[in-house]
């Protein structure tokens, strides 16, 4: 909770009125009213938990979360030592007794769940070893209705879960514990992780518009990530905005495009949580494998499929190697601030790299001239190197901010190796975004999972592939390596190495809402 | 080379048969909406120049909407279409499946209500196959069995390919040489299949060429009157933006997870939509002129694998019914729906526009260009809200997208070459 945490917010937002921002929409954005982890990475409270409840008495369910103090996007100085964070699922919306009406309005993925469908099973990849029947969490019984995020800075998580624990009883079983583990910055592979991170426009100094974007930029509407916001496209993505009927005590804020509807939305967010088991030692030992066991060919195999160094040096950039042993970090920094249109190959960094799949970088149109007849023809697709660089385009539309925490035993890449049994350890990945559709479920099928992403042939994501065959039994476990003098370098026979342990879609709720949604009677 | 050809036989489903029917084609797949190429009715999988076809019931549930209009709601027919892409003259297609698999054709079109099964049957389909008012082909003159055949050579070479470190250029050069011998042999062993392509039929060639000319002449001999007429144009264009209504409710979760059933079984997918045009001459004429423009631009300058910046559709096609009151859109396309709806947004928002803005409903647009698609939700409730089930589909070959072929059909351009230089050979053994 610090603005180094905010990447670069400001710690007042007020709305500027420079920058084409139409004044009459664009109000002051309510910190307040928004949970403090779309605005912070809560980095100092190093100890965290998750707790997954199932309702139990909604009655209590109710009045214990309506007087949770819940954690704020407002900047307090001292940090306090820890911080609680509360988001539902549908099932969770539907136990509490939310009317109906009011949970129809919330997204369709959000509403089908993230193991809901057998078409969204097979998009986001969730299958063979990560199928839902096997998950921890998730489905069923075992699906989570709330989701109580516990951040504690060292030292007070016990306090925070007792208390919080003792709170829920009377209305929530706890069903799982997310537990994590501080691995100081890394993901258990070993990798400096949480650098590629959107800077969210919390001035709203972007107008609400819709324009096209020659170069790619960092900087993301608030709508993106925010409900009740213009999003990139300059417009508001659907959210629930119910008669003022329902709101009597005008406990939710009001639409900020409609100012008669009362929005249960504005100032929340989708949260996906994934649990995502990863295989240090199966990873670092079938590199070593085709690595010949050397140890600088194993830690270049590893930049390669990541498109990072374990320090988090990008390697489409050229630079001298950071001193080991120096995560760095922060939204601004230069770890984040490259792009690939320098390597349309892929020579420096491999078009399948783990963060070139994420996160591509790509602006509206392929890069090119800024003249009008440059544009026309780009846009009309006339330029054969134009359209060689245009299979992924508009990544501004795809963006996750990502609040992922670690979990289980934290090894060496070099312990990893001589491990006889695997190390249970991984990632809780988390990330928040507008649209499930647009955000996380695009990223994640498009892009992670597609084998041919970006005119790739047969390939899956390498860190977190499934591995599955195609048509046939078309083998898809390949890496391809593109190089400028030689031959494609291409792995073969990768095994999976991250298999999904449960997961869910959220509603991070604002905090009016929150207060809305447990007062709410029942429908 | 081949150019390809199209069908679509459409014809009115008997009232009460259409439950039978649904199941009847049901029958035809292996896995949901995926038709199995050896199924008993139709067995795609025997006719070598099938790229893709599929069987799809026209039930629009949106076909009330014109009442917006003040026009009563149209009695129409719910019709059965059975539509092909494939190599060659439609209507010899068409002759072959008749050959074929007549009983099963028969067995399926038996359930619309003019047929007779005393008629030639032939005859019956080609009655029944629909001019097209614009159809798009992503590489003009790629066959089935030349992707097919260029996809074993891939496979082969791929498998049999020294990944050793080069040492020299000329070594590129040495390996490059290595692989055009080894499928020489092959080829003469008849080991592998690399047929060369068929002369162009020149009745097409000329047909092309008279086609370009005529437009040219038209667009020319027309252009002064629309250039006069434009204020006027612009004026009712304009007057029928502001007012035509936007029908954009988001779609139910029973047609969302119905549809999703059926895609992402394999790299492409398929696309059926259906809608009413907007009453009034002006938005009649007007959808007549742009699909007549697309169809030119497809036939004469969107043939080697793009269609603007799109070059994840394999073929598409846009077909009048019902005197043009509908207008029915299918397409293939690589990857899955989401992406292929933001691509349509993100890239070309603007044909979409052109395209589909004189159907009933959709988002509001400027200057026929402007806005509409690129109101995301509008246009992605509006997409899926006219989108159909597609009840059997098939495609020549699985797990192949556009990108595999383009790549492909360079492997094998680069066999046939007499002479690489160093780094020639080089760019070609990457594609291995």
């Amino acid at each position: 909770m610090t603005a180094r945490d905010a990447g670069g917010a400001s710690t007042a937002a007020v709305p500027s009125d420079s920058a084409g921002v139409r004044a009459a929409v664009a109000g002051p954005v309510d910190l307040d009213d928004i949970q403090g982890l779309l605005r912070f990475g809560f980095k100092h409270h190093t100890e965290a938990l998750i707790l997954l409840l199932r309702v139990k008495d909604a009655a209590a369910a109710r009045g214990w979360l309506g007087q949770l103090r819940v954690t704020s996007a407002v900047t307090l100085d001292p940090v306090p030592p820890t911080a609680l964070q509360v988001a539902l699922t549908r099932a969770g919306l539907a136990a509490l007794g939310v009317a109906g009406d009011a949970i129809g309005g919330f997204s369709e993925e959000f509403l089908e769940g993230m193991a809901g469908d057998g078409n969204r099973i097979r998009r986001l990849g969730d299958v063979g070893a990560s199928a839902p029947e096997l998950w921890n969490w998730g489905r069923g019984d075992r699906e989570p209705h709330v989701a109580v995020l516990l951040y504690a800075m060292p030292g007070h998580l016990a306090d925070l879960q007792q208390t919080t624990e003792l709170g829920c009883a009377p209305g929530f079983d706890v069903i799982y514990r997310l537990t994590t583990t501080d691995m100081g910055g890394r993901e258990p592979f070993g990798f400096a992780d949480g650098l590629s991170q959107p800077e969210i426009d919390w001035d709203r100094i972007l107008a609400a518009q819709d324009s096209e974007q020659l170069s790619y930029r960092n900087l993301s509407c608030l709508g993106e990530f925010v409900l009740g916001y213009p999003n990139e496209y300059g417009l508001y993505t659907p959210r629930p905005l119910l008669p003022t009927s329902l709101d009597p005590q005008q406990v939710l804020p009001r639409a900020e495009e409609d100012t008669s509807s009362a929005d249960l939305g504005r100032n929340g967010s989708y949260l996906v949580i994934r649990q995502l088991r990863q295989d240090v030692r199966g990873f670092w030992q079938a590199l070593n494998a085709r690595a010949g066991g050397v140890d600088v060919e194993r830690e270049a195999l590893a930049a390669h499929l990541v498109g990072r160094t374990r320090d988090g040096a990008p390697i489409v950039v050229d630079r001298p190697p950071p001193a080991r042993g120096q995560p760095m970090s922060g939204a601004g920094s230069d770890l984040n601030a490259f792009t690939f249109d320098a390597d349309p190959a892929g020579h420096r960094c491999p078009i399948g790299a783990h963060i070139r799949r994420t996160n591509p970088r790509t602006a509206d149109l392929p890069p090119g001239g800024d003249g009008l007849v440059s544009r026309l023809i780009r846009t009309l697709g006339l330029n054969s190197e134009s359209r060689a660089r245009d299979l992924v385009a508009s990544t501004r539309f795809h963006r996750l901010l990502r609040r992922g925490r670690e979990y289980g035993t934290q090894v060496t890449p070099e312990q990893a190796l001589r491990l006889q049994t695997p190390v249970e350890s991984g990632l809780h990945f988390m990330c928040l975004n507008a649209n499930i559709q647009r955000q996380f479920e695009f990223v994640q099928s498009a892009w992670i999972m597609s084998t041919h992403f970006n005119g790739l042939h047969c390939e899956g994501d390498p860190l977190l592939g499934n591995r599955k065959p195609g048509p046939g039994g078309l083998r898809c476990d390949y890496f391809s390596m593109p190089k400028a003098d030689g031959l494609t370098r291409r792995l073969e026979n990768l095994p999976q190495f991250v298999t999904v342990a449960g997961g869910a879609y959220f509603f991070l709720p604002g905090i009016r809402a929150l207060r809305w949604l447990a007062s709410a009677t029942p429908a | 080379m081949t150019p390809q050809g199209q069908f679509t036989v459409v014809a009115p489903i008997a009232a009460g048969r259409e439950t039978e029917l649904r199941s009847l084609l049901q029958t035809m797949n292996s896995s949901p909406g995926v038709a199995d190429p050896r199924n008993a009715l139709v067995p795609f999988g025997s006719f070598p120049q099938i790229h893709f076809a599929r069987f799809v019931i026209l039930d629009d549930p949106t076909v009330g909407d014109i009442e917006v209009y003040g026009v009563p709601r149209p009695d129409l027919p719910v019709y059965l279409a059975f539509m092909g892409d494939c190599d060659g003259p439609a209507a010899d297609c068409l002759a072959d499946m008749v050959g074929q698999c007549e009983a099963g054709l028969r067995r399926i079109f038996s359930h619309c209500s003019d047929f007779s099964s005393a008629q030639d049957f032939l005859a019956w389909l080609r009655a029944h196959d629909l001019p097209i008012a614009a159809s798009y082909v992503n590489w003009v003159g790629r066959t089935v069995r030349q992707i097919k055949q260029e996809s074993a050579l891939q496979r082969i070479l791929s498998a049999r390919l020294d990944r050793t470190l080069l040492e020299s250029p000329a070594d590129a050069q040495h390996r490059w040489q290595e692989m055009v011998d080894f499928v020489r042999t092959e080829v003469d062993a008849r080991r592998l299949a690399l047929t060369p392509p068929e002369p162009t039929p020149l009745g097409w060639l000329l047909a092309k060429l008279f086609n370009l000319l005529l437009s040219l002449v038209v667009a020319l001999l027309a252009s002064p009157f629309l250039l006069v007429l434009a204020p006027l144009l612009i004026f009712q264009l304009r007057r029928l933006e502001r007012s035509d209504p936007e029908i954009c409710p988001r779609p139910s979760s029973h047609l969302l997870v119905e549809l999703q059933r059926l895609e992402d079984q394999d790299v492409t997918n398929q696309y059926t939509a259906f809608g009413s045009a907007k009453p009034g001459a002006f938005r009649r004429w007007l959808i007549t002129l742009v699909l007549a423009v697309i169809q030119f631009t497809a036939r004469h300058i969107f043939t080697r694998g793009y269609l603007a910046r799109v070059q994840t559709i394999h073929f598409a096609r846009w077909v009048f019914i019902d005197n043009k009151r509908r207008v029915l859109f299918t397409s293939n396309y690589d990857g899955g729906h989401q992406a292929y709806m933001d691509d349509f947004i993100n890239k070309v928002a603007w044909g979409l526009n052109v395209a589909f803005s004189s159907g009933v409903g959709w988002p509001q647009t400027d200057f026929l260009l402007a806005r509409g698609a690129r109101r995301e939700t509008h246009f992605k409730y509006f997409q899926r809200r006219h989108q159909l089930p597609t009840q059997v589909w098939y495609k020549a070959y699985p797990g192949l997208s556009l990108v595999d072929m383009e790549r492909n059909a360079r492997i094998r351009q680069g066999l046939e070459r007499h002479d690489l230089s160093g780094a020639q050979a080089l760019e070609w053994l990457k594609l291995l």
